[in-house]
């Protein structure tokens, strides 16, 4: 049986395999909108690379963080509200 | 305090290029350090091949790196040049030092996104990014995903896509029939690459492979629903969960800018021994031209021996095997160039700058990449022109003219710790 994790999006529990990214955890808590453009757009990943900077989130309270380049770690706290 | 770390070779990129090299020059007996932005090496072909490969390349490389001793340092960044034989690194705790003898550039590649109505829709990413994504643990199974742009990787990511769980309809490829299949005639005298494009061919069977085909515009409330592809003066809406979408791939040369490497039509120059133009230099596989695997390998094998100084063992049986990598690149890039009609994507109020959400209409009475960013923005978000300055690039003709530190965002604090070695910035000014 694969190892799984929980952390939260949102505050909501999301449990995700050991080794995905954040990216991952906060799709599979069905978020579309990783953050809101300076116009006010809903966006989500693109280059799933850490090149674009659209996937960045709040994690433990840092921002501008990129989801596709960080591995879940149990107990994280996720937001994609700022 | 900064960090300090001293190497003989130091390899940027933990690709293919960049973990052939740091193998070869570890295995003549050098201090190697292999600096990657990612938190496992392999790159993007092999992400997730580093604990169970399923490629056999991968298989051999990741073992014979098993066997080999070298300092990774994943989650990395380079974000400058502070002096001579010094690189500034920043891994999301503290900004560490990087001392060499020997550089080399491994830097890869990454997707060309081209702006089209829709195009910034959750939802829609590229091709070789869905993958990497799904990847990185994203579920598709289930998931209807439309694959377009151009380039065999299109093909390569629907199948990939499809054993993942996904369906998927069709591949639009914008680059014309003919040329498409006189490139497919072509592999016959590359015996691998026949038996690459036979298996990928057999596990598409049922998704339709347009040529001629392109989107203009994708359709969706808070993400993407519809497609609207268009082919042949018809168009037409597919829905779909997902639209892949990249347009080929450009070399990172922002690093190899700032060291002042010469560029030449995007790419690093580099000579017979993957020399760049700058001493003690090197640069190996994607970043010196779009070859894929093959080339990657072999560079990276003669610029890891060549920095090690076992130069002539490098050239003598590596060479031919280069020339005949790059010639099937060669054939690539002329058959997957971009059509024109890609540059009439935009309508007037499409966005450009994703970071700096600059419209279309605000780029067109610009004549350069810098006016442009002096006086829009465009560019100057934190992918700083990663995205959007290789669409201007494709759209308007835009080359960036310079490259300035940090080549990524750093956090405030990390700079107000950093003591940067200046001893040969003194000379210089």
């Amino acid at each position: 049986m694969p190892e799984r994790i929980t952390l939260s999006v949102n505050g909501c529990d999301v449990s995700v395999l050991a080794g995905s990214m954040v990216s991952a955890a906060v799709s599979a808590a069905g978020e579309t909108a990783f953050r809101t453009s300076v116009q006010g757009e809903p966006r989500g990943p693109l280059c799933g690379m850490g090149i674009c900077f659209e996937c960045r989130v709040c994690i433990d309270g840092v921002r501008h963080v990129r989801a596709c380049q960080r591995l879940c770690q149990p107990g994280m706290e996720v937001s994609t509200h700022d | 305090m900064t960090d300090r770390r001293e190497f003989d070779v130091l390899i940027i990129g933990a690709g293919p290029a960049g973990l052939a090299a740091a193998c070869c020059a570890a295995e003549a007996g050098r201090r190697v350090g292999v600096v990657d932005d990612n938190p496992a090496a392999g790159g993007q072909i092999w992400r997730g091949e580093h604990d169970k490969p399923t490629q056999p390349a991968a298989t051999t490389w990741f073992e014979r790196l098993r066997n080999t001793k070298f300092e990774f340092l994943p989650g990395t960044r380079i974000v400058g040049h502070p002096a001579e034989g010094v690189l500034l690194a920043d891994d999301d705790r503290t900004l560490i030092e990087l001392k060499y003898d020997k550089l080399i550039l491994a830097t890869g590649a990454r997707e060309r996104f081209l702006p089209f109505p829709g195009w910034t829709l959750p939802g829609v990413t590229g091709a070789g990014g869905l993958q990497a994504l799904v990847k990185s643990g994203i579920s598709i199974a289930g998931r209807r995903v439309v694959v377009a742009g151009s380039g065999p990787l299109l093909m390569a990511v629907a199948s990939y896509l499809r054993r993942a769980g996904a369906v998927v309809p069709l591949i639009a490829e914008q680059a014309p029939r003919g040329r498409v299949a006189k490139f497919a005639a072509g592999l016959l005298a590359h015996p691998g690459k026949l038996m690459e494009a036979a298996r990928l061919k057999w596990e598409l069977r049922g998704v339709k492979y347009l040529t001629d085909c392109w989107p203009v515009a994708a359709e969706g409330n808070d993400a993407v629903e519809n497609v609207t592809l268009q082919r042949r003066g018809r168009s037409w809406q597919e829905s779909c969960d997902f639209l892949a979408c990249g347009f080929g791939l450009v070399p990172n040369i922002e690093l190899p800018m700032l060291l002042g490497c010469e560029i030449e039509q995007g790419s690093v120059r580099v000579d017979d021994g993957q020399r760049t133009t700058v001493k003690d230099v090197y640069a190996v596989g994607e970043v010196t031209g779009i070859g894929g695997l093959a080339p990657a390998l072999i560079e990276g094998q003669i610029a890891g021996l060549a920095a090690a100084g076992e130069k002539e063992a490098a050239l003598r049986f590596l060479l031919f095997p280069r020339r005949n990598a790059r010639r099937f690149a060669q054939k690539l890039e002329h058959t997957f160039r971009l059509r024109d009609e890609l540059r009439q994507l935009p309508a007037d109020e499409t966005i450009v700058c994703r970071c700096e959400d600059v419209r279309f209409d605000q780029l067109t009475e610009h004549y350069s990449w810098r006016s442009a960013k002096l006086h829009t923005r465009c560019g100057m978000g934190p992918c700083q022109g990663r995205v959007c300055g290789a669409a201007t690039e494709f759209l308007f003709g835009w080359g960036m003219d310079s490259v300035r530190p940090p080549l990524y965002p750093v956090r405030v604090e990390h700079l107000a710790r950093a003591t940067v070695t200046r001893e040969s910035q003194s000379t210089e000014d």
